[in-house]
């Protein structure tokens, strides 16, 4: 490397290099705020929830010609997290979005991944929804009192199940009402069913003291009398679900299970607003409103900053949670 | 006699020229489905979901009915001819199977894998008309000490499969019981057995493990041997069933739904463990034990029977409860939602038009299944025909390309590569491949139910034995442990009868 020559050409490609991308890139998209080639990734298999949350945003934004084509991709495994590393691999990158939840939260923890949501660069909340606390129709318990009474006296004589695995958001629902009421989060049974089936089975034929669950598997069997609703974990109740809130009857609790977009970090502001922009136009459109009401979603939507608190003290509060039960 | 009259009802609209096209698109597509390796009927109905949104919904769920079926059909195409089960529901199908198209009888083997789909489907859904409400209320009831009684009698079974060296059958075992740890433990979330990767957080896919043992342990073992024996390629008999083989077939055929039907309705997640209890099943009742392990034609037909049982039950407690107990319909079940439909309790009295369709549209399917595949087995079976270097590369290839279907991951072909050359160690050093494969299949779900029991009694052991059925379940293994006890003492009794063998 002494030849002034190869310094010269090294540093020439060097400039090259950071150089000719941008200059490039600031042609045509300056007048558009479009992304083209924009990939949405779903770190869950086909037909999960944030599978049906981003096919579904995808195919409206298009309809709605927001935006070009979407290409929705599956990277499923562990959790959410291996599309968590991926996402987070690919810094800088504004063609690429990741659809999330709260279920990746738990999961970045219990999976001990080595990245984290705080890594990404949050771009909108969209949807939530509230879990539900269910007994069957021959359960002794008529109300939520009566309930939170007989788990705090007995907590092994009263198993809670719950459609997702431990760090999930049906465990981490009754978790923070545990502590709520003053029961320690280890002494709480919580019995893991692989997904909503095999726990509304369970409830049904009285396998567990009491159920948690996402509002929409459970409504139909409370429409036919199958199963009791005794509490929502939302701060409002739900339309159409005869069942108060949890505080209601003073147990400070607020839950939801909310679903969301994240971004790869890194990413320049212009890039940053173009999708937060997209999102807004999105959730301003008529087809999305019919999209909330058709899947039992509510409307949560935040962006950017606001969004990227809400981040954080959610991070902050399953991190509680889990420390006390020695999963993170 | 109302259900027979919507039945009807059903079939007038199954029968529609239009709602005939959308279930012949749905079973070929599902056939062929079934055929690729690693891409699954559940993968399939979701990717068609954001299609089919445009149609009305009766279209669109003949259209993933047909898919459903169409997949159990074809999944045991390659599982016979290759060794490489495109999917979990025919994994052991692969065990007989294989050895019949080895030594010529592929296409009786491919014949006897249709008509059984064929015949435990139209029982299967016969069953779902007749007897819906009634098994979807003894599903509910039962629970994880029911689910582990019954994993015991599995295991106990498993005794049955080890092949001739005890020692080597449980070697097997074990090794397959190991690999079934990795993952992250369901119930507490501990990691176990992944050595911090992510990528292991999910377990290893039953798929990976089935075709990593059979197919790239196979092939690998004859390119070890393909030197040392000239390459003759595969004998292609006669093409039909003989009545010889009916005669074995007919029996297996029948009692496949008599296990798969139960299952596919309990929710206890989906095809596999049925179709290895109606393996063993098979295998106990079959006079001709010598040929098991070297293609007998029953563990063909029987667990093909079954897997399309099964899938009939899974649509029982889907429709009437709402309940998906197999990743195919908790797609299902999402795509009823996004039509605002929602299954459960009322479904039959809300949307009877719709169900009783679907349900005449999966007669109609099953017909069309029949004559589709059934004249395609003699031509599939010429597929042997291809010179064995390039039969075996072309396997590899269906392997590799399933492998990393399953999950779009590279490092799920590092595993499937690996768990080959234990394949091939296995078979260099005699162990069986058939207790691993069921080690995987069984442990999990074995240790999951226990483990809950135990959870829901509190800690208590009584929490195992505290059902009915589970009780009774234990009672027909206590029977099973002490028969050859007890055969002695009848003997000994004087004027006792001579039984019959019956558990």
């Amino acid at each position: 490397m002494r030849n002034p020559k190869t310094w010269l050409s090294v540093l020439a490609a060097a400039l090259l290099v950071l150089l000719v991308p941008p200059l490039a890139s600031s042609g045509g998209d300056e007048a558009d705020s479009r992304i083209r080639g924009l990939r949405f990734m779903v770190p869950n298999t086909p037909g999960g929830g944030y599978d049906i949350t981003a096919r579904t945003a995808a195919k409206t934004i298009e309809d709605n010609d927001i935006n070009g084509a979407i290409e929705v991709f599956n990277l499923p495994g562990a959790g959410g997290t291996v599309g968590l590393g991926r996402l987070v691999n690919e810094r800088g990158n504004g063609r690429l979005a990741m659809s999330m939840g709260l279920g990746v939260v738990g999961s970045v923890y219990t999976n001990s991944a080595p990245s984290s949501l705080q890594d990404t660069t949050p771009i909108a909340r969209l949807t939530e929804e509230a879990d539900i606390i269910v007994v069957g129709k021959d359960s002794p318990y008529q109300d939520i009192n009566q309930l939170l009474d007989a788990w705090k006296a007995d907590p092994g004589g009263v198993p809670v199940g719950g459609g997702s695995s431990p760090g999930g958001p049906d465990h981490l629902a009754p978790m923070l009402t545990a502590k709520a009421i003053g029961l320690s989060p280890k002494r709480v049974r919580y019995v893991s069913y692989d997904g909503g089936g095999e726990l509304m089975a369970a409830v049904l034929g009285g396998k567990v003291g009491f159920g948690v669950s996402g509002i929409g598997e459970t409504r139909d069997q409370i429409d036919a009398g199958e199963l009791r609703a005794l509490a929502v974990t939302s701060p409002e109740r739900v339309p159409g679900i005869d069942a108060p809130t949890l505080q209601e009857s003073d147990v400070d609790v607020s839950f939801t299970n909310w679903r969301g977009v994240v971004a790869p970090p890194g990413l320049a502001d212009r890039d940053r607003e173009k999708l937060i922009t997209m999102f807004s136009r999105l959730h301003d459109t008529e087809q999305w409103r019919d999209a909330l009401r058709r899947n039992g979603w509510s409307d949560a939507f935040a962006t950017g900053d606001e969004f990227a608190g809400f981040l954080k003290s959610e991070n902050d509060r399953v991190v509680s949670v889990l420390k006390e039960l020695g999963l993170a | 006699m109302d259900s027979i009259s919507l039945l009807l009802d059903g079939f007038a609209t199954a029968l529609t020229p239009q709602h005939l096209l959308f279930a012949a698109v749905g079973v070929v597509l599902g056939t062929a489905i079934g055929v690729l390796p690693g891409i699954g009927p559940a993968m399939a109905v979701a990717l068609l979901l954001p299609v089919t949104y445009g149609l009305e919904p009766t279209a669109a769920f003949i259209m993933f009915a047909g898919i459903y079926y169409g997949g159990m059909f074809g999944g045991s195409t390659t599982s016979i001819l290759l060794n490489t089960p495109g999917e979990s529901a025919s994994v052991v199908t692969a065990m007989e199977g294989y050895p019949m198209a080895k030594s010529g009888r592929g296409s009786q083997a491919l014949a006897a894998a249709a008509i059984g789909n064929f015949i435990g489907g139209m029982l299967g859904t016969i069953a779902l008309v007749l007897l819906a409400p009634v098994v979807a209320a003894l599903a509910v009831d039962i629970g994880a000490p029911d689910y582990f009684a019954i994993m015991v009698l599995a295991f106990i079974a498993v005794t049955s499969v080890l092949g001739r060296s005890r020692i080597r059958g449980f070697a097997s075992l074990l090794i397959g019981l190991s690999i079934g740890l990795i993952g992250l433990d369901q119930l507490t979330g501990q990691a176990r057995l992944t050595f911090g990767s992510l990528h292991l957080a999910d377990g290893i896919d039953i798929v990976i493990v089935a075709v990593g043992l059979f197919a790239v342990g196979e092939s690998l073992w004859v390119a070890a041997h393909l030197r040392h024996k000239p390459a003759k390629p595969v004998p292609v008999g006669r093409p039909w069933l003989g009545r010889a083989d009916l005669r074995r077939t007919w029996r297996p055929w029948l009692r496949g739904p008599a296990i798969g039907f139960p299952f596919g309705a309990i929710p206890a997640g989906g095809a596999e463990v049925p179709t290895f209890l109606s393996y063993v099943t098979e295998k106990r009742f079959s006079r001709r034990k010598d040929e098991w392990g070297k293609g007998a034609i029953e563990g063909v037909a029987g667990p093909e029977s079954t897997a399309s049982a099964s899938a009939a039950g899974t649509l029982v407690t889907m429709l009437t409860l709402g309940l998906p107990t197999t990743a195919v319909a908790a797609v299902m079940l999402a795509a009823f939602q996004q039509y605002g439909i929602q299954p459960g309790p009322l479904l039959f009295e809300r949307e009877s038009a719709l169900v009783w369709g679907l349900i005449a549209s999966l007669f109609v399917g099953l017909v069309l299944l029949l004559l589709i595949n059934l004249p395609m087995a003699p031509l599939w079976a010429k597929l042997l025909r291809v010179p064995r270097p390039y039969l075996y590369a072309g396997i590899l290839f269906f392997a590799s390309v399933g492998a990393y279907a399953v999950g779009g991951e590279v490092i799920d072909l590092l595993l499937l590569f690996l768990i080959g050359v234990l394949g091939f160690a296995m078979r260099r050093y005699g162990l069986p491949v058939l207790p691993a494969i069921i080690g995987v299949i069984l442990g999990p779900a074995a240790e999951l139910q226990m483990r809950r029991a135990l959870q829901l009694s509190d800690g208590s052991l009584v929490g195992l034995v505290n059902s009915p059925m589970a009780v009774v379940v234990y009672l027909i293994v206590a029977v099973i442990l002490t028969w050859p006890l007890l055969r002695r003492l009848l003997r000994r009794a004087p004027a006792e009868p001579r039984e019959h063998t019956g558990v």
